[in-house]
């Protein structure tokens, strides 16, 4: 296709790939402190490790598909991959499990496909379902909130001798639930909501310190749709219809299922409303379409969450989602100007 | 005055305008070149037929070249002068492309034709006023260059009950239809007059984008009866002609119809302001008003130019910064072209000369399409550009078809927005050319086939036909079967006078 070498329009709005994507990491600062403040400094050793492996495995694979490195390096979307994944993984797991999930994402999720733009499947969620059905022990192992520590949470030392030889004193005193999974596994065991409620994990929203991250999360989110990175469609239509199922199983029976408050604020939730979900590459394209799109991930969250084998549902929800965006993307075209019906 | 009813269509931007850079000074007269160049082909319709020759004198006012088919209007001299050649020149155009043009060597006289102003036109037939329209070489300042009496001719398939003005000039930078406005509110209202009387309309609604409150004012206060001034958004591309029929009536054109279907016509204020021109001061179209500006001109204006001034001699009243020249645009930021060669003639669709501006986004790469959909939020036409750019660049052209391809008024608003600054104009308009010539050379192959077998029928026929006569002819040597019986009746009778003979010779013995 020959291309002279200015074609209209002549002016830009002026955004570019990497202004997008370094505004996703800004607004995940918030959460990155909270974090830090609640669980200690396992986060910041795991998105160190993610990063590191995605920034490596994407120029390596760069370099093998012959792609100019210094374009795609500088688009961020290999450091916002590690990053999301990072949040999704336990703090102080041991070094390989980060490394193997991003390097796992970079190579398979997006380059095989063909790199940026091209991939069906959002990295970060591949990564994190390969790492979950593989390694079920290392990523279902939490860290309880700081005030639950039996002793004083570890400082970066101790924190990555613990990541990189997984010796530590007393290590089995670290390993905790989340409250999802403990609210999950009590919930098997016969007990009641209120019951459950009354564990030290708790708090007044829903679990300690995870209240807090979503709530982050959520401001995170907001400075985005403010931005106009992202837009409103698809974030609405996964907390309302996970707001709706919710609100409606617990008020049928309020002792089995959830308030509708704490979905909204426990496990990914948050994260995946604003971050995973809105991944535009891997997302249905048009306004419609992301309605449908982001009413799928609301919708299959709440049922693997209530009535499915893992703990949070958003990773594999927005993955089964990806698989239907291309039916989605047909059937919600909008109407061209100048096809209505009438008139 | 109540306030009207709006629509607002989808999509759209809002731009930085740039127009104020070339709204301070008055509309000034570009001087007289040394040479007018008239190119032969025009925006729409076959090549012009030149009426001079090398060597003849013409006035200004005369035509120099006419139409030969009805999607074009003739030519007139923009100043009196010498022919002095008719030749293949680069004309204004996307592609660089070549044609004919009349050069004219100009004498500094600026001697007229005689004009013959009507001044009651309303006696006049509007069949006759359309034609008076059409010699005088008027086709739509705004921007496609449609000939204007086309439009005046909606026919007797459709009643015209609104004619709609435009005066939204949406895009950045251009301003020539501001002033104009502003400094010739008559000219057009006058000029609306007689196009209302042309097509016989009811209503007559002007739009104006809220940015040019000068010019809204202006008009306000020209305005005679029976035409309503309203004021618009400021949202490119509020200016483009169905977004405008959109935002006024509510109504929209269909994607294959035009705007008579829904008894529209939609006129620009330049085109007003030249019919009223033409009819009352007999003037045919020979200038136009264009804006100059970018940040490489010293002093944006708006200059009223003779067509078939070469775009040099403008830039040069301009005082350019000649290190500031990146690149020449005809027409505005959003839907311009560029070209390179500054000694091309202006025409009568010449709007802006945008120097040195914007600074071209060449620093940054193209990236893939990250679906981000920030092009569909925009796009006026409701397309999904994504899905145009992802078929087109696999030559998928029919699937792009598919997703309503020729809805695309190539607006750029799509591309202003992408994050991945894709070129997705330049696709469409690649897309859209190689279908177009796919659908040429069907038609071509169409019309081939047509004829091979239309040759192979008839030569089937003929040979069937000269079998047929050859086998009459062959019949006709052969004896028939009447004639078998004939001949056997002969010989019966042969027979029965033989054996009467030796029955009587039997008996004579
Ligand atoms: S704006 Fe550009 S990157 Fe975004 S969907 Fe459209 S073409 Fe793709
Ligand atoms: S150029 Fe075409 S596809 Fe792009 S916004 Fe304009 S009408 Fe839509």
């Amino acid at each position: 296709m020959p291309f002279p070498f200015f074609s209209a329009p002549h002016i830009h709005q002026g955004t570019n790939v990497s202004q997008l994507m370094l505004q996703v990491i800004y607004a995940l600062i918030p959460a990155l402190l909270a974090y830090i403040w609640y669980f200690g400094y396992g986060i910041l050793i795991n998105i160190t490790l993610t990063v590191i492996t995605a920034v490596i495995t994407e120029a390596l694979m760069l370099a093998a598909r012959g792609q100019p490195l210094n374009i795609f390096l500088a688009d961020g979307s290999a450091v916002v991959t590690g990053t999301l994944l990072a949040f999704c993984l336990p703090a102080l797991t041991p070094w390989w499990i980060p490394v193997i999930g991003t390097a796992f994402a970079m190579i398979f999720a997006k380059h095989l496909y063909g790199g940026l733009g091209y991939n069906p499947f959002n990295p970060a969620m591949v990564g994190y379902v390969l790492l979950l059905i593989s390694f079920p022990k290392e990523m279902t192992t939490w860290l309880p909130v700081k005030d639950l520590m039996i002793n004083p949470p570890l400082d970066l030392k101790e924190s990555l001798k613990l990541v990189f030889t997984h010796i530590a004193p007393e290590v089995d005193s670290f390993s905790g639930a989340t409250p999802l999974d403990y609210t999950k596994t009590q919930l098997r065991l016969g007990r009641a909501i209120d019951e459950i409620r009354s564990h030290p994990l708790f708090g007044g929203l829903g679990g300690k310190g995870w209240a807090w991250i979503n709530g982050w999360f959520f401001l995170g989110g907001m400075w985005l749709l403010y931005k106009r990175v992202i837009s409103w469609h698809i974030p609405s239509a996964v907390l309302g219809i996970l707001l709706a199922m919710s609100t409606m199983f617990h008020f049928l029976v309020p002792n089995y299922y959830p308030s509708a408050l704490f979905h909204l604020t426990s496990g990914g939730t948050m994260l995946g409303a604003f971050f995973i979900a809105t991944d535009p590459v891997t997302a249905a394209a048009s306004p419609r379409g992301r309605l449908f799109y982001g009413a799928g991930i609301g919708g299959l969250t709440y049922i693997i969450r209530t009535w499915g084998g893992y703990p949070d549902g958003i990773a594999f929800s927005v993955l089964l989602m990806n698989m239907a965006v291309p039916v989605i993307d047909y059937y919600t075209q909008p109407p061209v100007f100048g096809h209505k019906k009438d008139s | 005055m109540k306030a009207r009813q709006l629509w607002s269509f989808f999509g759209g931007l809002t731009l930085p305008d740039g127009k104020n850079q070339s709204t301070q000074v008055p509309i000034t007269q570009a001087d007289l070149p040394e040479y007018l160049i008239f190119p032969l082909q025009q925006p729409t319709g076959n090549l012009l037929i030149p009426v001079v020759k090398i060597g003849d004198i013409v006035l200004k006012g005369e035509v120099v070249a006419k139409a030969q088919d009805n999607l074009s209007v003739p030519v007139h001299a923009s100043s009196s002068g010498k022919v002095i050649g008719i030749e293949n020149l680069p004309i204004l155009h996307p592609s660089g492309l070549q044609a004919p043009c009349i050069i004219i060597e100009t004498d500094g006289k600026e001697t007229w034709i005689d004009r013959y102003p009507f001044k009651d036109y309303q006696q006049l037939d509007p069949s006759y006023l359309r034609n008076l329209i059409r010699e005088m070489g008027i086709i739509g300042l705004g921007g496609a260059g449609f000939p204007t009496f086309i439009k005046l001719n909606s026919g007797a398939k459709a009643q015209v009950q609104t004619l709609i003005i435009n005066g939204a000039e949406s895009e950045p930078y251009i301003s020539c239809d501001d002033l104009l406005m502003r400094e010739r509110a008559h000219e057009i209202i006058q000029g609306i007059a007689i196009l209302r009387h042309a097509l016989q309309a009811c209503h007559c609604l002007m739009g104006i984008e809220d940015n040019k409150p000068e010019a809204y004012a202006a008009l306000t206060a020209a305005v005679t009866t029976g035409i309503e001034i309203i004021k618009i958004p400021t949202r490119y591309p509020a200016g483009g002609e169905k977004q405008l029929i959109k935002t006024l009536t509510g109504k929209e054109v269909t994607s294959r119809g035009l705007p008579i279907d829904i008894g529209v016509v939609c006129h620009n204020v330049g085109t007003a302001a030249a019919v009223y021109r033409a009819i009352h001061l007999g003037q045919p179209l020979t200038s136009r008003i264009i804006t100059v500006t970018g940040s490489a001109i010293d002093r944006p204006k708006n200059l009223e130019v003779l067509l078939g001034t070469p775009i040099y001699h403008l830039l040069n009243q301009c005082r350019v910064d000649q290190r500031r020249i990146n690149h020449l645009i005809i027409g505005g930021p959003m839907m311009g072209f560029t070209l390179n060669d500054i000694n091309l003639p202006v025409v009568k669709t010449t709007n802006c000369l945008l120097v040195g501006i914007p600074e071209p986004n060449k620093s940054t790469p193209v990236m893939p399409c990250i679906r981000c959909g920030a092009c569909a939020e925009v796009c006026p036409a409701h397309l999904l550009p994504q899905q145009l750019y992802w078929y087109t660049k696999a030559k998928e052209l029919d699937k792009a078809q598919d997703y309503h391809l020729f809805d695309c008024i190539e607006c750029g608003c799509c591309a202003y927005v992408c994050p991945s600054h894709i070129p997705l104009v330049h696709y469409y308009r690649y897309a859209k050319s190689e279908i177009q010539a796919q659908k040429q050379e069907q038609e071509q192959a169409h019309r081939a086939r047509q004829r091979y077998e239309f040759r192979h029928r008839r030569l089937e026929q003929e040979q069937q036909e000269q079998a047929a006569r050859q086998q009459m002819q062959k019949a006709s040597l052969s004896p028939s079967a009447s004639e078998d019986k004939k001949r056997a009746l002969i010989q019966a009778a042969v027979e029965r006078a033989r054996s009467k003979r030796i029955a009587q010779k039997e008996k004579l013995n």
